[in-house]
């Protein structure tokens, strides 16, 4: 996907007044965050299971080599194929000619945010093979022509209407008002491709070591007609999913779909081994497994490491104060919210990243949600600091930055200039004692006014009232 | 018990009245109150910007000027936050002088948000000031979520005789950020409109908080719409029944 996130703060304006989008937001931040809050209330020792696995996280990334080759040699035994891609043009390269080589004409395909990463429909339909998206929010998307918005709910920002309107304009049937029928609709048309469709592409919510297991976890059920019913399935997943083994499964998925959308559980977990043996009935003739860096290694021994813990469960995001009130869509790129403005300038440049290590109060709300403890503020920082050290950031910013500091290291000047400050806002605000417009902050007073300084500085009155008194301790 | 005032940059310039309540406060209780006068800024702003080694000569400059002690008190949990957790767990972390290390973990058991040093250190029992309004608080982020403060401003507003009613969303940013506030001000704005909207529900006459900056931010926003009636109180302010000359 093209990056755009140089645009954040004009595309976070239009989506200020999109009164579509608000209403969706609102409504979604409702549904996440309550959601989660009373479902992870039912968990006595919820901070020791994210604890633990965070820990257990670190040590994959610790070890990541290993895991991934333990990880290979279990897929293979099972008659897996593993792909080794460094790029995302690479990833792209090897699932077209998987296709091509076994005159792939259709894919199905339930949800990857890696592909999504990779541009992979652009690249197949390039290449002649007809994709269909199979998760409903992915499907509705894909009729509308737009990337997602979330990394779990990637429609959120669509309403029923607009989802209506789209379904009569492709299914050409009457227009449906109701959730559940338009759902019913979509899985009519849906289930014929299904069956046709020459090879499944499915995202892989974790890889397991111990296994050559791929796991997904679903709510549609899409993801067990992806990987079972074509004759070829490819699974395309990032390197840093992998974990040792099915018991660590069982840890995660405590933590998952609790943190997504407030759920024990989710409706399908869907765990592949290898192709269809001689005794079995269901699978695929082929399965081949593609797992993709396109950007992730740069982060092993990097201060940004931990953010490899990341388990895509969208709370970040679904309790960013940004976030809701901008959308997905702003951060301009496959990964919004807070975990997005980390992942988007490590993985395709700080250079390309515009504002996002920016977009953040570092309120922390993302941090104490976080399932795996990635201290998602702190990597922010980190960001702003090699923005800061590389001189991306604006002129003005760097300069008022070195006025600031020149003054607050210098108490005497300090206390200058801040009682002559003082004294005048005091002055601008007048009687009102507000501030209506204030050049160089014009960021706050377009939407904010300014209360006034009271017009004398602490120091001073301080100073004054307590003559005798000493002021060093 | 020698308690060093740290009243934070932002209460220096623009609201001195809050520094002044909160040496109410901490002299009333008995403490002896030392205020160092070279005292700036916690280096929070430079900080957050990226400037990493600015905001480790502030924090040396802070070290300095508190170290003979017993305890610092700060009406802010946001710069609290920023000497208590990111200095020692941040900045010098990695610091290769553990005696400077030492040092800073010292500072930072030491240093205290002022409704918690009221509440957990000085254990205060009662106050003299009574309010009689309707208030409603707001949970500044990093005094909330880096250091804990949430039932410790409550406790002592209650010893008001206040009546205290809960907006929705509370603990919710109020957008502030800092700098944020100018850089994103369009989203800042929006997310100070949210918790204008979550004030005025509650009908309270006063919305209080602990924190200069959020205070701004929502005072600002209340007054460009309209609302002039809505008073903006730093709880010391409160506490210290010196909501008069506060604005
Ligand atoms: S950063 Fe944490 S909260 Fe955000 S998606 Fe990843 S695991 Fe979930």
């Amino acid at each position: 996907m093209q990056v755009q996130s140089m645009f954040f703060k004009e595309s976070a304006s239009k989506k200020l007044n999109d009164a579509v989008l608000q209403k969706a937001m609102k409504k979604a931040k409702s549904k996440f965050v309550d959601g989660r809050a009373a479902s992870v209330a039912t968990i006595d020792n919820w901070e020791d299971i994210r604890t633990h696995a965070a820990a257990l996280r670190d040590r994959v990334i610790a070890n990541l080599d290993a895991y991934l080759i333990e990880f290979e040699k279990n897929a293979i035994r099972r008659g897996s194929v593993v792909h080794w891609a460094e790029t995302a043009e690479e990833a792209n390269a090897i699932i077209v000619e998987i296709a091509r080589k076994n005159a792939v004409k259709t894919v199905t395909k339930s949800k990857s945010m890696v592909s999504e990463e990779i541009s992979l429909n652009d690249a197949l339909e390039a290449a002649g093979v007809k994709v269909l998206e199979t998760d409903l929010g992915e499907y509705i998307l894909q009729l509308a022509k737009e990337p997602p918005s979330h990394i779990v709910a990637p429609a959120v920002h669509k309403s029923k209407e607009q989802v209506a309107a789209l379904f009569v304009a492709h299914h050409h049937k009457p227009l449906l008002t109701d959730i559940s029928a338009m759902t019913r609709e979509a899985r009519e048309e849906l289930r014929a491709h299904f069956l046709a469709a020459d090879m499944g592409i499915s995202g892989a919510n974790f890889v397991i070591a111990e296994t050559g297991t791929t796991l997904t976890v679903t709510n549609e059920g899409n993801a067990d007609m992806v990987t079972t019913i074509p004759r070829i399935h490819c699974v395309i997943t990032g390197i840093e999913k992998v974990i040792p083994t099915l018991e660590d499964f069982a840890t995660l998925i405590r933590l998952l779909p609790r943190s997504a959308i407030g759920q024990s559980i989710a409706n399908y977990l869907t765990l592949t081994t290898g192709v269809k043996q001689a005794n079995e009935q269901e699978g695929p003739e082929q399965m081949h497994i593609v797992l993709v860096d396109a950007g992730r290694t740069k982060l092993l021994g990097d201060d940004m490491q931990s953010m490899l813990r990341c388990i895509r469960c969208g709370a970040c995001m679904n309790h960013c104060p940004v976030y809701q009130n901008v959308g997905g869509h702003a951060y301009g790129w496959v990964y919004p919210g807070p975990m997005g403005s980390v992942l988007t300038p490590t993985y395709v440049g700080i250079e390309n990243a515009g504002d996002l290590p920016n977009a953040a109060t570092f309120c922390g709300e993302c941090q104490v949600v976080c399932p795996v403890k990635i201290p998602l503020p702190d990597l922010m920082r980190k960001l702003r600091e090699k923005q800061f050290d590389l001189h991306l950031r604006p002129f003005s910013e760097r300069f008022a930055i070195q006025v600031w500091a020149f003054f607050v290291k210098r108490p005497v000047l300090y206390s200058f200039a801040s009682r002559m400050g003082a004294r005048l806002a005091a002055w601008m605000g007048g009687r009102e004692k507000l501030i209506h417009k204030l050049p160089g902050i014009d960021g706050w007073t377009d939407g904010r006014d300014m209360p006034a300084p009271e017009g004398k500085t602490f120091k001073e009155l301080y100073r004054k009232k307590y003559a005798s008194r000493k002021t060093n301790p | 018990m020698k308690v060093g005032l740290f009243v934070t940059c932002l209460v220096d310039l623009v609201r001195p009245n809050i520094g002044f309540a909160t040496l109410k406060l901490l002299e009333d209780a008995g403490c002896e109150v030392v205020f160092p006068s070279e005292q700036t800024c916690c280096g929070q702003p430079g900080y957050n910007s990226g400037a990493r080694e600015l905001s480790q000569e502030l924090a040396r400059k802070v070290l300095a000027e508190f170290k003979d002690c017993d305890y610092v008190v700060a009406p802010s949990g946001s710069c609290s936050g920023q000497v208590k957790i990111h200095y020692v767990q941040d900045l010098f972390r990695d610091s290769p002088d553990a005696v400077e290390r030492k040092e800073f973990e010292k500072l930072s058991a030491k240093w205290f948000e002022l409704s918690d040093f009221l509440v957990n250190v000085l254990k205060i029992k009662s106050l003299p000031a009574q309010f009689s309004g309707n208030v409603t608080y707001h949970d500044s982020c990093a005094g909330l979520r880096e250091i804990g403060i949430k039932q410790q401003p409550r406790e002592l507003l209650a010893k008001t005789g206040c009546t205290l009613t809960e907006m929705n969303d509370a603990e919710k940013c109020c957008g502030f950020g800092g700098t944020f506030s100018i850089k994103l001000g369009e989203i800042s704005t929006r997310m100070a409109d949210n918790k204008c909207v979550n004030i005025a529900v509650t009908g309270a006459d006063a919305m209080v908080g602990g924190d200069l900056g959020c205070l701004l931010n929502i005072e600002g926003r209340l007054r460009r719409q309209g609302d002039k009636k809505t008073r903006v109180y730093h709880f010391a302010e409160v506490l210290a029944g010196m909501t008069d000359s506060a604005m």
